[in-house]
């Protein structure tokens, strides 16, 4: 998806630079929602205002609101087929297996630093062995990076205080 | 009412599914199957597999196609836009305040530990998935074949969706 937005806003019609493209992409990322969507309604705001967002957030959701929508209507129909129902049979199964590799993928980079690791798994448990609610794990989880950056900034404080001493 | 209910529930899950759409699922199964019961699991797993085979984002693609279960077309409406309305505004706010908010190292710290929270909830939707995926030898035996297909080789997602189809098709007819 990413490199069609680039060739697209960056290459084609110019509306970013490369480096705004760049930031703009640290922004979007890193915000709550789909980052296709987010990333639409940043560059929709730089080019045209409002307006221009809300366009531009437009064309991002509707191609894929008209398709699911469609399947959504017709999949009750479909799925009286028994083929379609022996297809479904095998999808599933592979559906597990594409988030469990989604798993590996996303938390390769996270998971180096040792501490991420534990971390990551405390959450698991937090979350489907406790049935700790995700809204909570997410929350607790920012906390953490709080509290973390907190007790570094202190050190890094009285380090600096014992240097001028 | 319901309308209004739709509206909330994805305008709640659109302001917490952070660092890419798989959070979306943990969301989905609190909020949506196990709090409302809007979604059998086995549902959900039907509309994760249509969304992973058409494009766009997964959490616009649930969001219309649980809103369209739950209460038609315009189920389908409020809940897409329900699920972007926190996305408006947020990245809205962002980009007047950009660089002064994101360069904030308090910022950055906050969303340091989402991470590991977020690779927690992945694996926590992976497992749930499994336990409803997996329901005899055949399933299983797919599952581990895509696995291995998707982590060793560097065949596209859609490859593997169809291969497992095929896979099970060919099941249903020998067994």
């Amino acid at each position: 998806m990413l490199p069609i937005i680039k060739r697209e806003v960056v290459e084609r019609f110019s509306w970013l630079s490369d480096e705004e493209f760049v930031d703009a992409l640290a922004v979007t990322q890193s915000l709550p929602g789909a980052i296709a969507v987010n990333t639409a309604i940043f560059i929709g705001y730089k080019v045209r205002g409002f307006m221009g967002a809300v366009i531009s957030m437009l064309g991002a959701v509707l191609p894929s609101y008209i398709v699911i929508l469609f399947i959504a209507a017709f999949l009750t129909h479909f799925t009286e087929y028994k083929l379609v129902q022996a297809a479904f049979s095998g999808i599933r199964p592979a559906i597990a297996a594409l988030i469990a590799a989604a798993v590996l993928k996303v938390g390769r980079p996270v998971i180096k630093e040792r501490l991420n690791l534990a971390l990551a798994f405390l959450f698991l448990i937090f979350s489907e062995v406790l049935g700790l609610h995700a809204i909570l794990v997410i929350l607790s989880g920012g906390l953490i990076g709080l509290i973390r950056h907190y007790i570094h900034y202190r050190q890094t404080k009285k380090k600096c205080e014992a240097d001028t001493e | 009412m319901i309308l209004l209910q739709l509206y909330l529930a994805f305008a709640k899950m659109g302001f917490f599914s952070i660092g890419g759409g798989y959070v979306m699922l943990s969301l989905i199964e609190n909020e949506i199957i196990n709090a409302r019961g809007w979604l059998t699991s086995a549902e959900f797993v039907d509309i994760l597999a249509i969304s992973e085979m058409t494009p766009g984002p997964i959490a616009i693609n649930s969001a219309t196609f649980i809103g369209y279960r739950v209460a038609g077309v315009m189920g389908s409406i409020i809940a897409t836009i329900g699920v972007i309305t926190p996305s408006i505004l947020l990245v809205l706010l962002a980009a007047t305040l950009f660089k002064r908010f994101y360069q904030n190292s308090w910022v950055q710290a906050a969303f340091s530990g989402l991470r590991p929270a977020v690779i927690g909830l992945i694996a926590g939707a992976a497992i749930f998935i499994t336990r409803t995926a997996l329901i005899d030898l055949p399933s299983i035996i797919i599952a581990l074949g895509a696995f291995l297909l998707l982590i060793l080789t560097r065949l596209h997602p859609i490859a593997v969706l169809a291969f497992s189809a095929l896979a099970g098709v060919i099941c249903q007819y020998l067994f």
